[in-house]
């Protein structure tokens, strides 16, 4: 990666950033593209984070469902870690907490692919400033 | 100068004025503990540790009284502040600070060897502590007991000084804070004993401990048996710097001349011959001025394996500083004995024979104002058939001990005479007391040896003083000497740094592990701080020094005498065997593994 | 269409199992059930208003919901579209009801500046930094400010330090600015040490690339190109991830020289700390990262006139840090329109203890702690009765029920006896004895105390000799009256901050618990059933059978027959002698008739 030489070059990549990050999120084929984010701050990890986004890649490899996998900071539910956010084309990101293996299962299988809500649902309650 | 308000005095002070000098300035005192200045030494210890010092800051530079109270030793002055040093708020502070440290404190003021001297008994005192209301774990360390120095740690008051003075005015590095909280205690590295550590042994530490945490190895019960046992003969000799120090334990002003005093307390104390090591203070200028100028003569010759500067040898806290911290250069100093080790050596083997005394028949006492004493007199190269050449070490405070145990009175002592022969001495081996003395004395001398000539002058004033380093060139008629002179081991290690570097050249170092030389070695009384003392010691020597009728080493009759009945000539065989040493290699390294 | 009804513990207990089973009974009746369905979700944190339900997609959210409210919310909203009007949420302040949960106060609790960008990007991923902004603030410095203008900027936002004490971050900018010198360093202080407290970590494992930035954008500020980072080497994720931003932005030229081409050159190197508590001070952490004993030492000199290796520098803790590059984006103005009276912005709270919902949480300085606890913490665990919550850690104190409404900044913290501190903040229910908690951070205090001045090594000891006494039950009065002296003269007397708030748990709990130390010295009682040697087990002879079970269960042989037989038993009944009682509870374990307590 070259250098970013001047502010007005770091806002031009910002916009291209955004940019591909959007093309990434809204892809023309909205059912296959899902992007879920997993809290792997120490907390999450500690509580199976990792394991869980292992799995969730196993069983999306397995169903055949094509899903942007990213890892992210603290969301701030320590009482409900591990948590993860899923992002379904057309819809709001939703946060699942306590995630372990059977209900990552049920997230694919019942609410990426059949937009049938699953349990553990946290609310977001906070405004984050853009 | 800045305006403060001290107790509703107001005052002008220097702008840096710290409140307790200020104070002071007022004639306000305000009780400390940690603080340790030694004014002129370059050694302040404020670490603001005790909090025994705080006072009420009741107008700040912003107008508004301080939340919290100040340490004054640790607080400089500003304009326009207001500071109450006595107020009910401080008073109740200080009271609660000085019991809760008494709380972590054995109170064994009966049997301490620091009862009396005690910094923290006189503060109790001072407050009117009557009873310590906080009861408590103590504190509970092992104790450590080097040849020179005793750890009682239980007494520790962590004011820090032992370790800023290792560190910091000595660079040793023996002594550091270890452990968190509660456990906090002054301690070599991993807790190891002192003897495993770089520790030399000067002892400045003890000579600033404000309580008996530190202090020195008793040896008068041992020196007082062997005064007791008939079958033995019990020698004693004294170190220059003792005389001009001892009046001070009976109460006579510092820098008091008690030569003559001390010889008669000595034979009082039942000693069978009372000698001076000031004979061989003199003997020691006849062999190291002899190996220097014949290194000079040597390097002038074009001989370019002689190591210049020579340095000399007879502080043993600074013999065991380079063995330690400059193993690459033990072939520099001068392999002459320290005078108290030729005093040992001459009169086990001379003195002995000559009065038909076994060897192991003789005990030989030396009164020294120094800790690391004690240590050189065990090394091992200092023994033969495992008798010690000094049997033992007794500083200037334990012979004070003693002497008062006699019930005697230095003051009411009578002047007298040491004995004959190890006990003539010159005014060039009283000097030895005092930073630059050896070096002077040495020159005083090298000089006359060197040129052939009388010496034009007798006192060489450009090498005394009290700066950590000086140096001076003098002209030996024609041939410039540059001679260099460092006391206090951190002034010391820059010198040599400097010339193992190859920065500066000299002939000639002299140096002195203490501050100030033997007359502030840590066998010495007290000085509680106050650097006049030291220096009221130091003009008592040249004053000594001045009065003698002989002030040349090599003028001493009884040199003379012993050069011609028994070694022959300085530097010579029968010297080389009695009058000289070696050195070692201590820099063992701490390896840590990962 | 999915209904979503609330399954935290808060609504449980006020019927939300009733709610979903009438939903799914209704639903199933009228046909609807593969068309709606429900879900029961995570606490909503707004147990107040509970129970909740919220009809997706339209986010209509439902307040106080009772069982028999179902059937009308299917009937009205689910079947014909009309939103129920009177169990929407009323906005207190315009009297309306609101029905996006977006569009409520509520969710206005929390605003998330520090924590900006954590849970949002991937931190090992510096594009995605970018594309949010990144750098752009450094950016704006270098290209359109001057240093003072950055400093001034900083000043008028009010932002002031995080760590807990609250200095104002652009006033110590300027005060180290002044100090121009060849050798200057920014320092982040990354030693997180309250025990519970985790914003720093969370920020560094989330958005490392806010510290950054920030720290560079302090170095043009100061006239500094160094910049160190003191992490605790207990925090190895936050170390990778710093790692890779510092590589990254490195690899982009956002760090190195000639940074954008202005000719500012700036770059940051990592010191690991060993995990001590002192050495989040700061001149501690600057002997630490030299090399020496961490432990402090008086002030002044201010790290801005000489710090690290004596050259002027400027300490900052993360979270004051991750607040920097969004002020200089959206401007002092809008920092300093966030918050209350003399605190700007928000303040980062590890929420843990007896509460629903433990978490990391972010809210704007001067909220309520009934907010906090109520709102967003979603109440007391299992509806248990609120006791005291304890802010600012071991440094902190312990507030009450009448702490409730006051509004959180640093003044009214410290005017309550406890301070801001990093952000720990501990709710106790009624299960918590307030000794044994003074005690607990005092055991923390004397571990983690440097040694340096007497009346922390030593006064802190005793504190907790006497504090132990009591809680053993051998306390007096007098001890009482020792401990608030003790405590007063550590606070006025100790050389360094930790030594100096190190009281505030004790004489917080003093002056807001003054009845239970009384009850622990007088009564020997300890009304929390915490302090173990204050409970004594009692057999109750009429309910005892005589079995002898406990007798053989007891470790300490302190249980034997006595000559009483209760009404319709055979056997004497057992008696534990209390002198031998060690209070192990094995005898209540066992004893299968409940005739064992615990008084």
């Amino acid at each position: 990666m070259a250098k970013v030489k001047s502010l007005a070059e770091l806002k031009a990549m910002r916009e291209k950033l955004s940019n591909n990050l959007d093309i990434r999120e809204k892809s023309n084929d909205p059912d296959s593209l899902v992007q879920i984010k997993v809290a792997m701050a120490t907390c999450g990890i500690a509580a199976g984070a990792k394991q869980v986004m292992e799995h969730l890649m196993e069983k999306a490899d397995e169903l055949k469902l094509s899903i942007v996998f990213t890892q992210t900071g603290c969301m701030g539910y320590c009482h409900a870690e591990p948590t993860i956010e899923v992002k379904c084309p057309g819809r709001d990101p939703i946060v699942f907490g306590h995630v372990d293996n059977t209900r990552a299962d049920e997230i694919l299988t019942k609410y990426v692919m059949n937009n049938e809500m699953v349990e553990g649902v946290i609310p977001v309650n906070y405004e984050t400033i853009g | 100068m800045i305006n403060v308000t001290i107790d509703n005095k107001q005052i002008q002070v220097p702008e840096g004025t710290t409140i307790l000098k200020a104070a002071r300035m007022a004639g306000i005192h305000i009780p400390t503990l940690c603080y340790f200045e030694l004014a002129g030494m370059k050694f302040e210890n404020k670490p603001g540790g005790c909090r025994v010092c705080v006072v009420e800051v009741t107008k700040d530079f912003n107008g508004r009284p301080r939340r919290n109270l100040a340490p004054a030793c640790a607080t400089d002055c500003v304009e326009g502040m207001e500071v109450l040093t006595h107020s009910a708020r401080v008073i109740n502070a200080r009271r609660t600070v000085v019991e809760l440290i008494l709380s972590d404190h054995p109170t064994d003021c009966l049997t301490c060897a620091k009862s009396g001297n005690c910094e923290l008994q006189s503060l109790a005192q001072y407050l009117g502590i009557r009873d310590i209301p906080f009861k408590g774990e103590q504190s509970h360390y092992r104790q450590d007991m080097s040849p020179s120095i005793v750890r009682d740690m239980d007494k520790c008051v962590m004011c820090r000084r032992c370790e800023n003075m290792c560190n910091n005015v000595q660079t040793v590095g023996a002594l550091s804070a270890i452990n968190r909280g509660f456990s906090a205690v002054v301690a070599p590295a991993f807790e190891q004993d002192l003897v495993d550590s770089p520790c030399v042994m000067c002892g400045q530490c003890v000579q600033v401990c404000p309580v008996g945490a530190l202090t020195e190895v008793d040896d008068t019960r041992n020196v007082m048996a062997a005064i007791n046992n008939p079958k033995k003969t019990v020698i004693v000799n004294t170190a220059p710097a003792t005389r001009v120090a001892l009046g001070e334990e009976f109460g006579m002003p510092a820098g008091t001349i008690v030569t003559g005093q001390m010889a008669a307390a000595l034979r009082r104390l039942g000693f069978d011959y009372v000698f001076d090591t000031d004979f061989t203070a003199d003997l020691t200028i006849m062999e190291e001025g002899t190996e220097l100028l014949g290194r000079i003569k040597r390097f002038m010759e074009g001989d370019k394996s002689v190591r210049l500067p020579i340095l000399t040898s007879c502080c043993p806290g600074w013999v065991n500083f380079f063995e330690h911290n400059f193993p690459d250069m033990l072939d520099v100093p001068s392999t002459a004995k320290s005078p108290m080790q030729m005093f040992g050596a001459v009169a086990k083997n001379y003195w002995a024979d000559k009065m038909g005394i076994k060897r192991e028949d003789l005990v030989v006492v030396s009164i020294m104002p120094c800790l690391a004493k004690k240590y050189e007199s065990k090394r091992k190269e200092f023994y033969k058939d495992g008798n010690p050449d000094i049997d033992y070490v007794l500083t200037t405070r334990e012979l004070a001990r003693l002497i008062k145990q006699f019930n005697l009175d230095l003051k009411d002592m009578p002047s007298e005479d040491y004995d004959d022969p190890l006990g003539e001495s010159t005014g060039a081996a009283v000097i030895f007391g005092a930073t630059g003395g050896v070096i002077e004395a040495a020159t005083r001398t090298a000089y006359e040896v060197f040129t052939g000539k009388p010496c034009p002058k007798i006192d060489f004033t450009e090498l005394r003083g009290i700066e950590g380093i000086r140096d001076a060139w003098v002209d030996f008629d024609g041939t410039p000497i540059h001679i260099g002179i460092a006391h206090g081991l951190s002034n010391a290690r820059k010198l040599l740094e400097r010339v193992r570097e190859g920065k500066e050249q000299f002939h000639a170092i002299e140096v002195m592990a203490c501050p100030g030389g033997c007359v502030g070695g840590a066998g010495q009384p007290y000085h509680h701080g106050n650097s006049e003392i030291i220096k009221k010691r130091t003009e008592a020597i040249y004053r000594e020094d001045a009065g003698k009728p002989i002030r040349k080493s090599h003028e001493n009759p009884s040199i003379k005498k012993i050069y011609e009945e028994y070694f022959g000539e300085p530097c010579g065989h029968k010297s080389h065997e009695l009058l000289h040493t070696h050195y070692f290699d201590k820099s063992e390294h701490v390896e840590i593994s990962e | 269409m999915h209904v979503l009804v609330c399954g935290g513990t808060g609504c449980q207990a006020s019927a939300s199992a009733q709610i979903i089973e009438n939903f799914q009974q209704i639903l199933a009746a009228k046909g609807l059930q593969d068309e709606v369905q429900v879900v029961r979700t995570g606490c909503f944190g707004f147990c107040e208003k509970g129970p909740i339900v919220k009809i997706m997609p339209d986010n209509t959210f439902y307040t106080q919901v009772k069982p028999e409210d179902v059937e009308k919310i299917i009937n009205e909203h689910i079947i014909k579209g009309r939103k129920v009007t009177d169990l929407l949420y009323m906005d207190p302040e315009n009297r309306e009801h609101v029905s996006d949960s977006k569009h409520m106060g509520f969710y206005r609790k929390q605003l998330r500046i520090a924590l900006r960008n954590c849970g949002f990007i991937n931190p090992e991923n510096i594009d995605e930094c970018i594309s949010r902004g990144g750098y752009e603030a450094l950016g704006k410095c270098l290209t359109e400010m001057t240093p003072q203008q950055v400093v001034d900027e900083i000043t008028k936002s009010g932002l002031r330090g995080r760590g807990g004490a609250g200095f104002p971050t652009g006033v110590k900018w300027g005060l180290c600015a002044k100090n121009k010198c060849d050798e200057m360093y920014v320092i982040c202080n990354a030693d997180e040490g309250d025990p519970g407290a985790f914003m720093d970590r969370s920020i560094m494992e989330g958005d490392p690339h806010s510290i950054v930035e920030a720290m560079a954008i302090c170095g043009y500020a100061i006239g500094a190109s160094h910049g160190l980072v003191y992490i605790r080497a207990e925090y190895p994720l936050a170390i990778h991830r710093l790692q890779i931003a510092i590589a990254q932005a490195r690899e982009y030229g956002l760090l190195g020289n000639d940074i954008l081409g202005t000719g500012f050159n700036f770059d940051i190197e990592l010191r690991y700390g060993a995990g001590a508590f002192v050495c989040g001070e700061e001149t501690a952490l600057i002997h630490s990262m030299e090399g020496k004993r961490g432990e402090p030492t008086l002030k002044p000199p201010f790290p801005a006139v000489s710090g690290y290796m004596a050259k002027p520098s400027n300490v900052n803790n993360v979270e004051t840090f991750a607040n920097v590059p969004i002020i200089i984006t959206k401007g002092a103005d809008w920092f300093a329109s966030i918050g209350y009276e003399k605190s700007k912005g928000t303040k980062v709270f590890a929420l843990a203890g007896q509460i629903n919902n433990v978490g990391l949480i972010e809210v704007p300085m001067g909220t309520t702690l009934r907010d906090i606890i109520y709102e967003i913490g979603g109440g007391i665990k299992g509806g248990r009765k609120f006791k005291a919550v304890q802010t600012g850690g071991p440094s902190g104190g312990c507030l009450t029920e009448k702490h409730l409404d006051t509004a959180i900044d640093y003044e009214s913290l410290a005017a309550a006896g406890s301070m801001m501190g990093s952000g720990g903040m501990v709710v106790m229910d009624d299960t918590s004895c307030m000794v044994a908690i003074a005690k607990f951070y005092l055991e923390f205090t004397c571990e983690e105390s440097c040694g340096k001045c007497s009346p922390c090594r030593i006064g802190n000891k005793r504190m907790l000799e006497i504090l132990t006494k009591i809680t053993e039950g051998n306390g007096t009065m007098d001890d009482l009256q020792e401990l608030r002296n003790l405590a007063a003269v550590i606070k006025d007397t100790a050389l360094c901050g930790l030594g100096q708030t190190s009281p505030n748990p004790v004489l917080s709990t003093l002056d807001n618990f003054w009845d239970e130390y009384v009850e622990h010295v007088v009564d020997k009682k300890c009304r929390a059933g915490v302090c173990k040697k204050l409970m004594s087990y009692v057999i109750d002879k009429d309910k005892c059978i005589g079995c002898g079970k406990c007798a053989k269960n007891c470790p300490a042989d302190a249980i034997s027959k006595t000559d009483y037989i209760a009404e319709g038993h055979k056997l004497p009944s057992m008696v534990i002698d209390s002198t031998k009682c060690i209070k192990c509870g094995a005898c209540i374990a066992g004893c299968k008739f409940g005739a064992i307590s615990v008084k």
